[in-house]
């Protein structure tokens, strides 16, 4: 290798290391969960492993902190880290990448391995055969592979339409212009079951509202989603919704119209506190809590959980800072039960 | 869908589709400066998304827009700085090296935001400004006289960079050294100092491109939140032929086929056109003007490293 050349291999070289060990930096490899107060002071029999991939930050505000969420609460209330240990890889968006940590995890003895993506489905289904000892979970998904012949794998899956006809008759009450927006991400999986409850939901409660939708086709172009919104305010739309972590570019425009937002995964209030009204938070950690009891005693799958309204998995949380009036909670509360009660068909 | 076509709507795809096309030519207009020198600047996505974070950061923590906007043109001098070096200096292959440009600017960004900033909080970025009685003319007004002043800079820049190419010493120089390096070196140009300024301020443009998103578009940041727009202004500059109004309608038609594809969705109540089929419409019109477009204006030493040595 001449002078030159080698001198153009180490800046090459220098610079795509450098970009490929900070991109890895930034994508924690297995971390462990911090402890809960006071975890130390109550040691457990045994300790349960559990152990997450998912696709996005565990800070998302949106579909991978509601896991990341419901297991700390899970681990808060089994007595702390010395009673349920979490690792997890976030952000890790790239299929082969998870199936990666997957089979890791997998290895290394933890008692369930969550796959917290659907799109993690058919590499867990390999996965899952070559270990046959380990509990496997993922979701969102109602396919547990019992009929593929498998016996460590559960599902779970959120009835995403339930919350989202709940926030719809709270946006058909509260809109003023009778046009509400929806941002969508990919017309598929829960984002479709929401939006399609919230659409039901609107039109049920107020006929003479319009709601429009768009779909972006990913679930992470911030940009593109934060232009849909901005249509969706030059369209008359007083009110907006919509799924998938990259809803913050969403909000951000709803923020800046001062108009009210309804989130759905995990509660979004923090993003912009004056602007989210509601919304729909996934709490997992029953099915966690049931997922971990059934492993204890000796079943590690062949189960398909569902979140409804009903079993607690799905909550409406109201943020305070935006005012909402008492008919219109009625009416949210009202279709819950009818809702929970199997009176209400949330979808279509 | 008959009312695609009324004004109200019309005037909302034209004023989305200006406000849309903001970041792209920021960084667009800094890479045509830097491939009208010769360098291909792929890194040009990482960059943006520095200055996105760097931004945010500076917003959040002081609450000084104007501030926060120099940070991020300041990271996009030194990442082209950077370039420049790795490019000029070290004359590596420049689609390889803007890849780990690239990746060096994703994996800062995204590290930098885990341990810094956490989580994200919407923030009040730059409002609209109303031009005076420009923005009160019916339609035209409200189309192009009512943005935040990001996109009036944007637009500013177009004349100034015909400027400088065309009407200057400087713009001589550049169009020189990036087609013929060995010519302009030989007449006592410095091609390494040309391509150092160009390729810095494409840096800065880029820079700047990134907070536009986070100051003024969408006023939050989130990792990886440019989703391609980087290379759509690399290849914008080569769908613009090379030429700053060229560059320029290639932004504005893009923006704009984006905005009326969101539009339709919205107006397609029964879902005649699938949204897959709407979201392709930006990307299918890309690719057709790039392949049946004529490249005249191509740097003939485009991508080429100069050696001053070995001429």
């Amino acid at each position: 290798m001449s002078k030159i050349n080698r001198r153009k291999f180490l800046t090459i070289a220098g610079t795509l290391s450098a970009g490929a060990a900070l991109t890895a930096c930034a994508t924690p490899a297995p971390t462990a969960a911090p402890a809960a107060p006071g975890a130390a002071a109550k040691p457990a029999a045994k300790q349960f492993k559990i152990a997450m991939v998912c696709p996005s930050l565990v800070n998302d505000a949106a579909f991978s902190q509601s896991m990341y969420d419901a297991i700390m609460s899970v681990q808060k209330e089994m007595g702390g880290e010395s009673a349920l240990m979490l690792k997890y890889s976030d952000n890790v968006f790239q299929v082969p990448n998870a199936a990666a940590a997957i089979r890791d995890y997998a290895g290394q003895g933890f008692d369930l391995v969550i796959a917290h993506g659907t799109q993690y489905g058919n590499s867990l289904q390999e996965i899952a055969k070559d270990f046959p000892n380990v509990a496997f979970a993922w979701g969102t998904a109602t396919d547990n592979f019992e009929s593929k012949g498998l016996k460590n794998v559960f599902a779970y899956n959120p009835k995403a339409e339930e919350g989202g006809y709940v926030l719809g008759v709270l946006a058909a009450k509260m809109t003023k212009s009778n046009v509400v927006g929806v941002c969508g991400p990919v017309e598929a999986g829960d984002a479709k079951t929401f939006v399609d409850g919230f659409k039901k939901g609107v039109t049920d409660t107020n006929k003479a509202a319009k709601v429009n939708v768009t779909y972006t086709g990913n679930f992470s172009d911030v940009s593109l989603m934060a232009a849909a919104a901005e249509t969706h305010t030059k369209a008359g739309a007083d009110i907006l919704t919509g799924s998938s972590q990259s809803v913050v570019g969403a909000i951000g425009i709803a923020k800046d119209k001062k108009i009210v937002w309804f989130g759905t995964q995990s509660n979004q209030a923090n993003l912009a506190p004056e602007t989210v009204g509601a919304s729909q938070v996934y709490d997992w950690s029953g099915i966690v809590k049931e997922m971990i009891s059934m492993i204890n005693s000796g079943k590690k799958g062949t189960v398909s959980f569902e979140s409804t309204l009903k079993n607690g998995g799905l909550k409406i949380v109201y943020n305070d800072k935006v005012a909402i009036s008492a008919d219109a909670k009625a009416a949210a509360a009202a279709a819950t039960k009818d809702i929970a009660d199997g009176k209400l068909k949330a979808l279509p | 869908m008959s009312e695609l076509f009324s004004l109200t709507v019309l005037t909302g795809i034209a004023y989305s589709g200006i406000r849309l096309a903001t970041p792209y030519l920021f960084a667009a207009l800094g890479e045509m400066f830097a491939q009208r020198s010769g360098v291909v600047n792929l890194g040009v996505e990482g960059i943006m998304l520095m200055g996105a974070f760097t931004a945010f950061a500076m917003a959040t923590w002081t609450g000084n827009l104007w501030f926060a906007l120099f940070c991020a043109a300041f990271i996009g001098l030194l990442m082209g700085l950077a370039m420049s070096f790795i490019s000029v200096n070290m004359q590596a292959e420049q689609g390889i090296s803007g890849i780990g440009m690239h990746l060096f600017g994703l994996g800062l960004s995204s590290l930098l935001f885990t341990k810094f900033l956490g989580s994200t909080k919407a923030i009040t970025g730059f409002q609209p400004i109303k031009i005076p009685l420009l923005g009160d003319i019916p339609v035209i007004g409200e189309i192009f006289f009512n943005h935040n002043i990001l996109v009036y800079l944007a637009f500013l820049l177009v004349p100034i960079a015909v400027w400088v190419l065309n009407k200057t010493t400087l713009g001589l120089k550049i169009r020189a050294v990036g087609v013929k390096p060995e010519a302009a070196d030989s007449l006592g140009v410095s091609v390494s100092k040309i391509r150092y300024l160009c390729v810095s301020f494409g840096g800065v443009m880029a820079g700047i491109a990134g907070a536009s998103l986070t100051l003024a578009l969408i006023n939050l940041f989130q990792e990886n939140m440019t989703s391609g727009i980087g290379f759509i202004a690399v290849a914008l500059v080569y769908f613009g032929g090379w030429t700053p109004v060229g560059v320029t309608l290639g932004a504005l038609l893009f923006s704009l086929v984006n905005a009326l594809q969101l539009w339709i969705q919205v107006l397609d109540k029964d879902k005649v056109i699938p949204s897959d089929f709407a979201l392709m419409m930006p990307y299918v019109l890309t690719i057709a003007v790039l392949a049946f477009g004529k490249r005249t204006n191509q740097p003939a030493a485009l991508t080429k490293p100069f050696d001053r040595g070995s001429h």
